[in-house]
């Protein structure tokens, strides 16, 4: 982003739409509250005073998935849940991303067997893998900067 | 992947009312996704107007098929998959897990190992009525509540993993005693712990116990009385809060509980408000068990010395070949309690926590199915929650304090 | 056994010809299908067992004779004593009466037993599955059922299973 700077009081800003729009989107990310298990404790722990999210513009968790644009799927997803989430994910406008919290949303962590989803990414598409069993709010935070990352490299023409 | 089965008015009209058939009341659905719900909790409310005329629990959302897997695992690698059943009493699972193993076998954990799996329970059941007090005032619209008990919560997780090096999912309490023995840090937190809470405490109640608003959303709601309870099998806080001073801790003493000196909190009203009294009083309780068994800690080895079902420490396996056996023992094959069925009971912040174990002479445990106490809360609640305001329906589900992941399993 | 369990041992023994077994201190009746409701009105009325704290059962598959053992814990608050009552059932598909009749809390343990274990409970006012999709088929903590074990992918055989994996719909 160029600033330059001009005589007189405003400035003006050339940049490329992409990095703009980028920027105004990793800013403002809304999460939906949608706590599975173990891990949505963490990610509660994320929220609250410790770790406090604010700070990445992360405050504001939506618990309509129709204004939210980042699913955080903090849990083991089981056979009854499995299609109740993808309903959320297709409920989310786009953009839309996901974070898999914990191993048990990875790939099934410790629970291999006939209950639980081997991973969320057989339901809906993952953009961040945070492993921990669960992760401490730090993981989660590392995470959603990655994520941040990945928005920074994408194209708003990507996005239909 | 799978279809989402919904179900017809036909297959639940026991449930529900003549009315919802003729259009008079609304059927509702409420969840699994729902951000009060305290998890993966769906229900199906039959409304007249605002107010509950029936109520449909469905859980399964999390089912985590565990007790199947534990029967695939040796006794040791079993109890890791436990810890993340109820993950708000993550200590008090292994517990319970580790006593009904040792009553298998007939072990005796030395008497520090005791006093330290007490102050560890009893640290997880105040983080768990923290985030209980936070997350249900923040359902009835109390946010700054939950920003100071999560800042204690995080004392006590600091504990955890001082102990056993994670936050939530220790693992820490092992049949036989513990992982290790506590590091020298381990006292002074806790003591510090101690000291403070008290005074946290008074910040809570400052904004709670005489807030009209809260008084307004709490007083008078979601009232259940003891036959109801123990019918229902309804047991911890809500069933002290209807009156009946039922605590396993009391009426079964396990690791030594008999030896300390505190009370059971009850209150008559069985009531929301009633529920935040006795679990505010609880805290207080298991910070007094806490101080005490601060003071008694006896010095000692934290584990059984029968090398036959407990590892021997790490230090004995380099110059010890016996320990080397024996470790290598344990861990390939396992070890082989004897035949037969035990049942042990802990008193979890819910409620009975208890597990029931069957052996058939093999190192994999043959059945482990653990009583929990959510489940027959969410079995009274269309009971609890019948006549109240869908608004009410918050407060109540926050004033049981279930956790789906104790429910479902 | 202690002086607090053994009128109600002792009753039930007489009335319902139980079997009776110790291990580790707790005390185990073995009564037969037929008489589970009169054994528990007896246990809640005369002897204070006002709680039935865990129904479940143990699948000793492929023995058929009993296959399965209903487990019911009864527990009492005024004495603060526990009591093990089994249950044996014969065959793939037995069935058995509700207790909700006597201890309403039965209702969604037995609803539990059913969906896990399938077996059936007569008179149950609502036996539809607890913890598992209405439309699953088979009774997951059968021991014939299997755990639905996934293969772990290492280097060596990860194109293997890949192949195999079901795929993220996107």
């Amino acid at each position: 982003m160029g600033v330059e700077p001009k005589s007189g009081s405003s400035g003006v800003v050339t940049t490329s739409l992409d990095k703009m729009v980028n920027w105004a989107r990793t800013g403002s990310l809304w999460p939906m509250t949608f706590g599975l298990a173990c891990c949505a404790i963490e990610m509660m722990a994320m929220q609250a005073s410790n770790y406090d999210m604010s700070r990445f513009g992360m405050e504001l968790m939506r618990a309509s998935p129709r204004q939210s644009d980042l699913m955080i799927v903090a849990g083991r997803v089981s056979q009854k849940m499995g299609p109740v989430l993808r309903n959320l994910y297709d409920q989310m406008p786009d953009p839309k991303w996901v974070i898999a919290m914990g191993d048990c949303a990875s790939c099934g962590g410790v629970y291999n067997n006939y209950a639980v989803y081997q991973g969320v990414d057989e339901i809906v598409p993952v953009d961040v893998y945070v492993a921990g069993c669960p992760p401490r709010p730090e993981g989660l935070i590392h995470g959603i900067l990655t994520l941040y990352e990945k928005i920074r490299t994408e194209k708003v023409s990507d996005w239909k | 992947m799978r279809e989402i089965q919904e179900f017809t008015l036909e297959e639940l009209k026991h449930h529900l009312s003549e009315k919802a058939f003729s259009g008079q009341t609304v059927v509702l659905n409420m969840g699994p996704q729902h951000p009060s719900t305290h998890g993966v909790l769906r229900l199906i409310l039959e409304l007249d107007g605002e107010i509950i005329v029936n109520c449909i629990p469905d859980v399964g959302y999390l089912h985590t098929g565990i007790e199947k897997t534990m029967e695939s695992k040796t006794y040791q690698k079993a109890e890791v998959l436990v810890d993340r059943m109820d993950y708000m009493y993550a200590m008090g699972n292994t517990l319970v897990y580790s006593l009904a193993v040792e009553k298998l076998i007939g072990l005796q954990p030395p008497p520090r190992a005791e006093a330290i799996r007490v102050i560890l329970t009893e640290l997880s059941r105040i983080q768990s009525h923290l985030l209980w007090l936070g997350t249900s005032a923040l359902d009835l619209a109390a946010q700054s509540t939950f920003l100071y008990t999560m800042r204690e919560r995080e004392l006590i997780l600091d504990i955890f993993e001082l102990v056993s090096g994670a936050r939530m999912m220790t693992t820490f309490i092992r049949p036989g005693g513990l992982w290790r023995d506590v590091p020298v840090q381990f006292e002074k937190m806790v003591r510090d712990f101690t000291k403070v809470m008290p005074k946290r405490m008074a910040e809570y109640e400052s904004m709670l116990t005489r807030n009209p608003l809260f008084l307004d959303r709490t007083k008078g709601i979601g009232k259940i009385d003891t036959r109801t309870c123990l019918a229902y099998d309804v047991t911890g806080p809500t069933l002290r809060a209807s009156g009946l001073a039922h605590d396993v801790r009391k009426s079964n003493p396990y690791s030594g509980y008999d030896l300390y000196d505190f009370d059971i909190p009850t209150q008559s009203e069985g009531d929301v408000y009633a529920r935040y009294l006795v679990r505010m009083e609880e805290m207080r309780q298991s910070v007094r068990i806490i101080e005490q068994a601060m003071d008694k800690l006896p010095y000692g080895p934290v584990r059984d010395p029968n090398y036959k079902y407990v590892p021997p420490p790490r230090s004995e396996i380099g110059v010890s070949m016996e320990a080397l056996i024996h470790h290598f023992k344990l861990w390939t094959e396992g070890f082989i309690p004897p035949k037969g069925a035990v049942y042990t009971a802990v008193e979890s912040p819910r409620g009975e926590m208890g597990v029931f174990m069957e052996s058939n002479g093999t190192p994999k445990p043959y059945r482990v199915h653990y009583r929990t106490p959510s489940g027959p809360l969410l079995h009274a609640l269309p009971v609890i929650a019948k006549g109240h305001f869908v608004a009410d329906m918050i407060g109540i589900i926050g004033s049981i304090d279930i956790v789906l992941g104790d429910c479902d399993r | 056994m202690n002086e607090i369990l053994s009128p109600a041992v002792e009753r039930i023994q007489q009335q319902f010809k139980a079997q009776t077994s110790e291990f580790r201190g707790e005390v185990t009746l073995l009564i037969s299908a037929d008489a589970n409701v009169e054994a528990a009105t007896v246990l809640r009325d005369e002897f204070a067992f006002d709680m039935l704290s865990v129904v479940t059962a143990v699948d000793y598959c492929p023995q058929t004779n009993p296959r399965f053992h209903l487990v019911y814990i009864f527990y009492s608050t005024a004495n603060h004593a526990y009591l093990n009552v089994r249950v044996p059932l014969d065959g793939d598909a037995p069935t058995i009466r509700t207790l909700e009749t006597v201890y309403p809390s039965a209702n969604w343990r037995e609803r539990e037993v059913w969906d896990l274990f399938g077996i059936r409970f007569e008179g149950h006012s609502d036996l539809r599955r607890l913890l598992m999709p209405p439309d699953w088929e088979g009774h997951p903590l059968r021991k014939d059922y299997p755990l639905g074990y996934e293969e772990v992918q290492f280097t060596f055989n990860f194109d293997e299973i890949d192949i195999r994996k079901p795929k993220g719909v996107l």
